[in-house]
């Protein structure tokens, strides 16, 4: 494993960088009170090539390789965990359709994902199941042979569901052997398909999420994604990979916001005539913040560098690499807002943002418990 | 060592890491045995495709093509065009 980042990586992350900085992070306190990232991020999002960035370019995406791809996502999620979670979703959408998608599906659906064009959405959770992916009631009716399905169901806290052109909706076919969880793409225009928005989030507000309604949506045959079965034991855990990655590199990104904004304020603020940063145990926790996230973003890059090599033990790595930089950024959240006191409580802080947005991390793309209960069963050749 | 057999000591190889204390044999059903649940089975599929440098493509996902050692090493044989597609199964 190379630790050095090439010259072209190295432009990725300090592009990324100085747009965020200019561009992200000084207005995610507003979208986050207004419930929405703004269409004309959106479109800078689009014109930067941030959309189906990991696509290649013959098919209109920025080719980024895997390790670029994890350092825009942590430059993105350093400025704003919605606008990282629209980057998530996206590219989720985009790995399902280029990697198990009909032949169709893929010519119509990857140039426009990968332009940005348009917009793809996870719709796997449902009122009733989330962690456990088996237990969807979303069902996909045959119409018979070459005809196409019948979708009818409903789907709960579909990221940017309020926006998407495009769901991967996770469904169980019913078979004589049992039920068979399976993947399928929903256009946003199908008929009977309602979506509503879901207000009032706790943590990555503006993600402007969803209920979807599904009522009886006819599709056709080459919008199934995946074999009939395979849509938990292949298609989700390829897919929830990639969000994982996704996910664990915002993390990083949410660490390093929380150290930047409480190593300026313990610099700045003086209590007992020293800085807050000459007191013990303020210095403690800025230091538990310096390691962690060099900790969580040396897990990523070596989760990135495995999924470039098409590693087997990449599902592994990413895993960890998400459980420990969600709880890193959990706990360096926590102890932000600690720091600022008072300060930290209020709106005129971002660190009250990102100790909302840390706990929603701790539960997206496999819970912490989840990552806990999973990581063990891997077998870890080398440590 | 013939190609079969290559192939299949790497498979076994590979399997073991899962499980220490069982001398897995080629015709094995790996599921029916626990040692591979859902959550690795893209692990599998992505071993198979960077050991012997092929594609699995959607319609080779059937899980009987992942159930034993004998099985991935026809899906290999059958993915390379290898004369070991002859052998028995």
């Amino acid at each position: 494993m190379n630790l050095e980042l090439t010259a072209e990586q190295r432009a990725v992350r300090d592009e990324a960088r100085a747009f965020v900085t200019a561009e992200v992070a000084p207005h995610a306190d507003r979208w986050d009170r207004e419930e929405a990232v703004p269409g004309e991020l959106i479109d800078q999002l689009r014109a930067r090539g941030y959309l189906g960035s990991l696509l290649p370019a013959e098919l209109g995406g920025r080719g980024l390789d895997m390790i670029s791809y994890g350092l825009l996502t942590e430059e993105i999620g350093r400025g704003c965990s919605s606008v990282r979670s629209l980057l998530t979703v996206h590219d989720m959408a985009v790995r399902a359709i280029e990697r198990f998608g009909d032949p169709a599906a893929k010519e119509r659906f990857l140039p426009a994902l990968a332009r940005g064009a348009i917009l793809g959405a996870f719709a796997l959770s449902e009122p009733n199941a989330g962690s456990d992916a088996n237990s969807v009631e979303t069902t996909a009716v045959s119409e018979g042979d070459g005809g196409g399905w019948v979708l009818t169901g409903r789907k709960k806290w579909t990221t940017f569901g309020q926006i998407a052109d495009l769901f991967l909706v996770f469904a169980r076919v019913e078979s004589a052997g049992g039920y068979q969880p399976t993947v399928f793409l929903l256009e946003r225009d199908t008929p009977g398909l309602t979506v509503r928005p879901l207000r009032g989030i706790t943590g990555t507000r503006a993600s402007l999420l969803a209920e979807l309604e599904i009522e009886g949506c006819r599709i056709p045959a080459a919008h199934r994604v995946g074999r009939i079965g395979s849509g938990v034991s292949h298609v989700a855990s390829y897919t929830l990979e990639q969000g994982r990655y996704s996910v664990a590199c915002g993390a990083v990104g949410l660490g390093q916001a929380c150290l930047d904004a409480s190593f300026a304020y313990a610099t700045e603020r003086h209590q007992f005539g020293v800085p807050l940063i000459r007191h013990q145990l303020v210095s403690a926790m800025i230091t538990d913040m310096i390691v962690g996230v060099r900790a969580a973003r040396l897990l990523c890059l070596r989760a990135g560098w495995l999924r470039a090599s098409r590693d087997p033990a990449a599902g592994a790595e990413t895993m960890a690499a998400k459980y420990f930089a969600s709880v890193m950024a959990a706990k360096a959240a926590n102890d932000a807002v600690q720091i600022h006191g008072a300060n930290g409580c209020s709106e005129e802080f971002p660190v009250g943002r990102y100790l909302r947005d840390a706990k929603v991390l701790e539960i997206i793309e496999g819970s912490t418990q989840i990552q806990q209960i999973s990581i063990p069963r891997f077998p870890f050749a080398e440590l | 060592m013939d190609h079969t057999t290559d192939t299949q000591a790497k498979i076994k190889e590979f399997l073991s890491r899962f499980f220490k204390s069982h001398d897995l044999k080629p015709e094995e059903d790996i599921f029916a045995l626990g040692f591979v649940n859902s959550l690795l089975a893209m692990q599998l599929v992505a071993f198979v495709e960077k050991e012997f440098g092929i594609q699995v493509e959607d319609a080779d996902l059937d899980l009987d093509n992942f159930r034993s050692i004998q099985a991935i090493s026809g899906l290999v044989a059958r993915k390379t065009g290898s004369p070991a597609q002859a052998s028995p199964a």
